[in-house]
């Protein structure tokens, strides 16, 4: 070497500063975000937890997860005592205080009671769209990755099941509304006046009506199932691919069909993947407005889903009350006060936990299936 | 090609007769003019430099080949003790349950160890418990894998060595009871020790089994094979008992192979 001396470092570096401000610049940015998202669930956490949480046993605020949703009243009695009752409690009160003098009275829609109704709905629109879209989902996945022909027309197939996924919520809102409340096709005696086409069965006097679903739980829940289809889709296939070509080979030779290949020594083996996709899936259901606004969703129910039906199959096309609608509901639509921040905030910390718990148990049965099914 | 069966003191019946065979990939050709008769319970081995067919060839014979696109026989035909196994109305199944296979990379599924060995007898619809027990515990026996499992039956097999996991992949390949057992390079992925006890298993097998083996290693051809055919570029070049083909090749290219001055 010509001069091994050159070797020694004099003075810092080349390029150091530059280095160093990149560093800074980039972790900035990352802290940041960091930053901006914990103020966020500390405000919520911080105004949302008194609500849930007590101090005395069981230490939750079982009327308030167990209760109808309804209208707040509030209002001075005669000592000049405020009170906040929720609308069933207020006829009680008034019923009891024969003739007593009420003052300054205000009422809050959607802010007394519980939100039993809310959670309720979401639950039965996060089921109820989740078996759809497994259904469908994991079946094109299978058609797409096991059976079809990688042809130019497949390919494209495939991209347009993933541009879906770039369509905004609203857009599957409206598509949701104008399909399934207002178009696809159920059997009935008495078709709507607005019927786009009836057709005559040949059994009976029932006709196919091509009038819709109406604003029904089933239409909500198909309308999610097609919003989270691409994803599904997608992830499901993705799972069925990095199951070893070995597998498949293996049952082939052993004189499987491609049905029992698949049932046996794919599918079994592509859960973990699947179900991790599904349950991120299941957290955009809980957690979507828009597509639920015009197809499912009500502001106020006085029942739960199940109560008052003629048959069960009734809950399918009766309207939910949901928890994100509940939140846009008491957020938009009513005047904020002292009062209906009780409401406010304890749904949103409510959904929140409802959200972070289901992320959390997709990671920890994602763990628990990728440490059993190892190869 | 030079055939030669006058070492062998009777004509052997043929297991699996080649005629004319042809095989393309889309339009590529990859097998050309193959003729060849595997004699019955022998092991017959094919050599042959890398991507010169063999385990085409191989692949034809549970007509595996046929989930590969574009893959297809142009002329010739296959017959399986005298059935033309190309022919349309060929039940696959019960083909590839006749004619077992083992793969290159040991690949059992990650089941139990008898989940694996079952797995075939699952498939067709045997349920009772004892019969599979005691299909189970011939197949392993067969394989030489009985006495290291027979504890742990319902533990992971993916848990078990690389060779134990291969000869696993045997006795679930013998468990439906074939007739001619297809190995493509069973021991490439398996140390010194793992492939010698996987030879001595061969030579127990052949009693029971037709055993086509493509092997790499033309040690391996010298010790485990009864017959051995080489391959080039889609040809069979000679096709003799393993000594003669080994010691007295024919034909130059064979000599040029077996002597290591090419592949």
């Amino acid at each position: 070497m010509h001069n091994p001396e050159s070797l020694i470092l004099k003075g810092l570096p080349k390029g150091h500063a530059k280095d160093h401000a990149v560093r800074l610049l980039l972790g900035a940015a990352t802290y940041l975000i960091v930053i901006i998202a914990a103020l966020l669930f500390c405000k919520i956490i911080k105004d949302g937890a008194p609500v849930l949480f007590t101090t005395k046993a069981p230490f939750v605020d079982l009327g308030f997860l167990l209760d109808k949703n309804e209208t707040l009243h509030v209002f001075d009695d005669a000592q000049g005592v405020r009170h906040q009752l929720a609308a069933s409690k207020y006829s009680e009160y008034v019923k009891h205080h024969d003739g007593a003098p009420i003052y300054n009275e205000q009422t809050f829609s959607y802010s007394g009671g519980g939100i039993a109704g809310p959670i309720v709905g979401t639950v039965l629109l996060t089921v109820g769209s989740m078996i759809l879209a497994l259904f469908f989902g994991v079946g094109a996945a299978i058609y797409l990755s096991e059976y079809a022909k990688q042809s130019p027309f497949i390919h494209a197939v495939r991209l347009a099941i993933l541009n879906l996924a770039g369509i905004p919520s609203i857009v599957f809102g409206l598509f949701g509304f104008s399909v399934f409340v207002l178009a696809v096709p159920v059997i009935t005696r008495t078709p709507a006046d607005r019927s786009l086409l009836t057709l005559p069965l040949w059994f009976g006097d029932a006709v196919v009506s091509f009038q819709g679903w109406n604003s029904s739980l089933l239409a909500g829940c198909a309308t999610l199932a097609c919003m989270i289809l691409p994803v599904i889709i997608t992830a499901s296939e993705e799972s069925l691919r990095a199951v070893p070509q070995g597998f498949r080979d293996a049952a082939l030779a052993m004189g499987a069909t491609r049905w029992q290949t698949i049932r046996t020594c794919v599918l079994p083996f592509s859960i973990p993947g699947i179900l991790t996709s599904s349950l991120l899936a299941v957290t955009r259901v809980a957690g979507e407005t828009a597509p639920i606004m015009f197809t499912a969703a009500v502001a106020a129910k006085d029942d739960l889903p199940w109560q008052s039906l003629a048959n069960p199959f009734d809950l399918l096309s009766s309207q939910v009350q949901a928890l994100p609608y509940h939140i846009y509901t008491l957020a938009a639509r009513i005047p904020a006060s002292e009062a209906t921040q009780r409401a406010q905030y304890g749904s949103v910390f409510v959904f929140l936990i409802l959200v972070a718990s289901l992320s959390a148990g997709s990671m920890l049965l994602r763990a628990k299936l990728r440490s059993k099914l190892k190869w | 090609m030079v055939t030669d069966r006058t070492n062998s003191a009777v004509p052997l019946p043929a297991a699996i007769r080649i005629a004319d065979l042809c095989f393309a990939y889309h339009a590529k050709p990859a097998l050309t003019d193959v003729t060849l008769d595997l004699p019955a319970h022998q092991i017959t081995a094919l050599i042959g430099p890398s991507g010169c067919g063999k385990s085409t060839l191989l692949r034809c014979f549970n007509r595996i080949n046929d989930r590969i696109p574009g893959a297809h026989i142009t002329a010739g035909s296959i017959h399986i003790h005298g059935i033309d196994i190309n022919r349309r109305d060929i039940d696959l199944q019960e083909l590839r349950r006749r004619v077992g296979m083992v793969f290159q990379k040991y690949n059992p599924f990650p089941k139990s160890i008898y989940e694996n060995v079952v797995f075939s007898l699952r498939l067709s619809g045997l349920r009772k418990r004892h019969e599979l027990d005691a299909i189970a515990e011939t197949a392993l026996r067969a394989a030489a894998l009985w006495d290291e499992v027979k504890d742990r039956l319902h533990s992971r097999a993916l848990g078990l060595s690389g060779g134990q996991q291969q000869r696993l992949c045997i006795a679930r390949a013998i468990a439906s009871q074939p007739d001619i057992l297809l190995m493509d390079e069973p021991c490439a992925a398996l140390d010194p020790i793992a492939t010698l006890k996987i030879e001595e298993l061969l030579h127990q097998l052949k009693k029971q089994y037709t055993i086509v083996i493509v092997t790499h290693n033309m040690a391996q051809a010298t010790r485990c094979a009864d017959h051995t055919a080489f391959m080039y570029l889609g040809q069979l070049i000679e096709f003799a008992p393993t000594l003669q083909l080994f010691n007295t090749p024919r034909h130059p290219q064979t000599l040029a192979y077996v002597t290591g001055s090419f592949g």
